[in-house]
């Protein structure tokens, strides 16, 4: 596998500038001869199509859910960063690109992440153009809140739905090109196979969710933007039908999967209550601004908060953390809430809980205030809760909630299979070990509006593209492969649901590679994952026929991908012997807890290659070159 | 707690469907109502029973993918509530629950509990947007939006596309929804340049798409889980209006010099 990253010479500000300009285009007239394949339609997915589509390619779109607008973005609550430097703190894109490239723990490429802080400034003035409402102030200007890791308010906010909010601006602008038939709409549709002709991406195969009817796409390139593989632990933030199929589809057919184990636990989410818990709902990390983090001092105790006086009260985060606080990034201040719960002194049932505390902020700004900001989330809480959080303190607790890894990307966002991009979370690309709050917004929008129509057209302008047909025999046989294994997966007719393997594999990786991970517990995991797998493929039962809406084949599916990328994510969080960002292994920490990175042995990207069924994948290294910024110990002290 | 079910279930669009019986034992009043679906199915499927098919996906309603009709309502007995927030904690022990889909002709059953709302986007993609191409506009700064006029369009931007509107109306008209988006770009100045062309357009498509017409009952507000007013459709009735009176026939292309 080769992989070289592109990254453009000269000085870093001056790289995206430099690219942009030494790449090809294509004539307008020209384009509509291009077919491209977008698979998603969420902030990256939708924001590609409609630009690609407004630029004169021929594009098709798919998605899974019965509507665009239903992409997993829509949940995304607290907002997205840009470097606009509005409130006049001292932003800049030097400071966003610093603070990401920190935040990421240093194993982020320092090229993509400048062209990021560079490109959020447009974002935000196309979402506004497309009449996208963010908050505003009385002078009706835009207003701006703080988010983890950052010391200048950068965070452009829509209530707590900013993720809606600029879903649905995508969709809207997707909605335009539709209607002016440059793009295609497929809702409702899989993907299932991607299709290879002479070693680049050339088509796709998607089942239909309503008839089950299995149809070819080809095109001239496909882009997938399909989001993380946080369902892997089955209880994540994630929506019910996130998966890591279209990616690990794939991966399978040679595309490279970049650090697996990077994952993201977000600090502040409602706890676990039972068994039946189907998923977990996050609380925005905005409620950080105003809410306080702690725990009793005195393990074992049960008295409820009020009854706690101030004295007695741990607050952890400003205790560790002075300067950052309550705001101290998202793997930090996960760590330091698990910390706690495991010294015992975790609050609510089984004490698997800190405590998010208002009292003070409503003191200084009222509870109408407090509504005002954040009111939607405090309603969502109290739904699910019963609890009012406007008089006692919200339950937290640490859950997964994105991925950092994905797909291996160049500069371009291509894989290294020709013809195949990926964008958003579905790649590795800027976020590193850890990703910010409010910076996946701006990551999925630069991908799809900002850095993919550029580089598609310098694509379609080099290569050489002969046309290909869904008759060809790669198609044909890419069908009847997703035929025989949905034939198979109805065919066992095994006593144990679905829901139940994927609950077991959840269990094994949150226990096992989760939010601390050592050696001896990956390698249990590595040899757990293999057999829960073998006993799906003779144990599983998955009723009714292919050619209906089938619900339990569906899922089938997706979890026979999880139960292989499981072992994947092990064997990557096996080998990565150091701390970083969401990758803490207890092995290898500071005397006070803290994530103990090894650059001279681990400063690149681990990249691993399918190697066929049963056989171990190969890892290959894109080392990490920083001419920019020095590699430092993390400190937000 | 124990409850008993009665579930709309349909093979697909062409068969006709039946309520079916089903008893839930040992449900928790902190489960959602889906979750307790979920253990509904994982019992069904045990038994050798096809689960019951209904939508959903982000399960903290926003993406407006759940859809039932619980005892009558869509969505349930709560205000302002999807069925996914939705606990079984609002209901009894030993209470008859009933689950129907959304009805509405223009929103045809796919199975069980999931209908087909394609009918929304096409009614988005008539005139739901702002004619912007991705590019540079102006900084954002440049177009300063009074904080009355944008919380007001936010207060409309926050439907989430579900159909209770429509499950709702005796019309099965899509009134809210529809003026929920004419209502956001109309009191936004991105919106002007396309003000008339937009209201007409997504009215129009409406009607094509089989749905009724708004006799102020109100429902749909009352069934709305984003708790969206119906004054927005009194401002898309003016902006039709107002387009009707304004819009001229659009004149053909002369494609410059």
């Amino acid at each position: 596998m080769k992989l070289d990253s592109k990254i453009p010479s000269g000085p870093l500000a001056e790289k995206w500038q430099k690219h942009k300009f030494e790449m090809k285009l294509v004539n307008p007239a020209n384009r509509r001869k291009y077919d491209v394949i977008v698979v998603g339609s969420g902030l990256a997915g939708a924001s590609a199509a409609a630009t690609l589509g407004g630029l004169g390619y021929n594009v098709s779109c798919f998605c899974f859910q019965d509507s665009p607008r239903r992409a997993h973005s829509i949940a995304a609550q607290g907002g997205i960063n840009a470097a606009k430097n509005y409130q006049g703190d001292g932003d800049s894109v030097q400071r966003l690109f610093y603070d990401t490239i920190k935040g990421g723990d240093f194993r982020a490429r320092e090229a993509n992440v400048h062209r990021l802080a560079e490109v959020s400034r447009n974002i935000i003035d196309q979402c506004v153009a497309q009449g996208v409402p963010f908050a505003r102030d009385y002078g009706g200007l835009l207003d701006n809140r703080s988010f983890g890791g950052a010391q200048v308010s950068r965070t452009f906010y829509a209530r707590g739905q900013t993720g809606q909010q600029l879903l649905l601006g995508a969709y809207s602008a997707l909605n335009r090109e539709i209607n002016r038939g440059s793009v295609k709409m497929f809702p409702r549709k899989e993907m299932l196979e991607l299709v290879m002709v002479d070693g680049k991406a050339r088509g796709i195969i998607v089942r239909d969710l309503v008839t089950g009817e299995v149809s070819s796409h080809a095109a001239n390139a496909v882009i997938l933007a399909t989001g993380g593989y946080g369902n892997v632990f089955y209880l994540s933030t994630n929506a019910k039908g996130c998966n890591v199929t279209a990616t690990w589809r794939a991966h399978k057919k040679g595309a490279g999967f970049a650090n697996p184990c990077y994952t993201q636990i977000h600090p502040t989410c409602i706890p676990v209550s039972g068994d039946y818990q189907s998923k977990l709902t996050l609380m925005s990390e905005s409620l950080r601004n105003d809410g306080r983090v702690w725990v009793p001092k005195t393990r074992g105790d049960q008295r409820p908060p009020h009854q706690i006086p101030e004295v007695e009260r741990d607050y952890f985060l400003e205790r560790k953390y002075p300067s950052f606080g309550n705001l101290a990034p998202r793997d930090i201040a996960s760590r330091s809430a698990k910390e706690a719960c495991d010294d015992q002194r975790g609050v609510g049932p089984g004490g698997l809980g800190v405590y998010l505390d208002f009292a003070d902020a409503i003191k200084r700004a009222g509870e109408d205030g407090i509504k005002k900001k954040y009111g939607n989330l405090f309603h969502m809480y109290q739904k699910i809760t019963a609890d009012n959080p406007y008089k006692v303190p919200m339950r937290i607790y640490p859950a997964v909630h994105y991925t950092m890894g994905g797909l291996w990307v160049d500069y371009n966002l291509m894989s290294n299979i020709p013809g195949l991009f990926v964008l958003g979370e579905a790649n590795f690309s800027d976020h590193g070990a850890n990703r910010l709050g409010a910076s996946a917004l701006m990551q999925g929008l630069a991908d799809g509006y900002f850095v993919i129509p550029y580089t598609l057209s310098n694509y379609f302008a080099t290569e050489n593209l002969d046309k290909v047909s869904t008759q060809d025999s790669a198609f044909k046989m890419a069908e009847s492969e997703v035929n025989e294994r949905t034939k198979k997966l109805l065919s066992i007719k095994g006593s144990r649901t679905v829901n139940s393997f994927h609950k077991e594999l959840g269990k094994i990786m949150w226990d096992k590679c989760g939010m601390a991970r050592d050696k001896a517990g990956l390698e249990e995991a590595l040899s757990k994952i293999p057999k829960l797998r073998e006993e799906f493929w003779q144990n599983v039962k998955v009723l009714g026929e292919a050619e209906s809406l089938n619900q339990s084949l569906e899922k089938a599916g997706r979890v026979a991908d999880f139960l292989e990328f499981g072992e994947l994510m092990c064997q990557d969080a096996l080998h990565r012997e150091e701390s970083c960002g969401g990758h803490f292994r207890t092995e290898h920490q500071t005397g006070d807890g803290e994530a103990k990175r090894n650059d001279d042995a681990f400063c690149y990207t681990g990249v691993w290659e399918y190697k066929g069924p049963g056989k171990k994948a190969e890892l290959h290294k894109e080392q990490l070159v920083f001419e920019n910024v020095k590699l430092a110990t993390r400190s937000y002290k | 707690m124990d409850i008993t079910l009665h579930v709309w279930r349909q093979k697909n669009t062409k068969t006709s469907g039946q309520m079916e019986t089903i008893e839930a034992k040992g449900v928790s009043e902190h489960a959602s109502f889906l979750e307790m679906l979920d253990t509904v199915n994982e019992d069904l499927q045990s038994k050798g029973k096809e689960p019951i098919a209904f939508d959903h996906d982000c399960r903290e309603g926003i993406c407006g993918s759940c859809s039932l009709v619980i005892n009558g309502e869509p969505h349930g007995p709560e205000y302002g509530t999807t069925s996914c927030q939705l606990h079984m904690r609002s209901f009894k022990n030993g209470q008859h629950i009933f689950v129907e889909p959304w009805r509405a002709k223009a929103f045809p059953v796919l199975r069980d509990l999931v209908v087909d709302r394609s009918a929304f986007d096409r009614i988005q993609q008539a005139g739901g947007f702002v004619s912007v191409n991705t590019g540079s506009p102006q900084d954002a700064n440049c177009i300063p939006v009074p904080k009355q006029d944008a919380d007001k369009a936010f207060d409309a931007a926050v439907c989430i596309g579900c159909g209770a509107c429509v499950a709702a109306c005796k019309n099965a008209s899509p009134m809210l929804f529809v003026s929920a988006k004419v209502s956001q770009l109309s009191l936004l100045p991105q919106g002007q340049p396309e003000r008339e062309r937009r209201v007409l357009a997504m009215v129009e498509q409406m009607k094509n798409e089989g749905f009724g017409n708004c006799t102020n009952q109100y429902e749909c507000e009352a069934a709305c889980p984003k708790e969206i007013s119906v004054e927005h459709i009194a401002r898309m009735n003016r902006e039709y209006f107002r387009a009707t009176m304004l819009e001229e026939t659009p004149k053909e292309g002369h494609g410059g010099d």
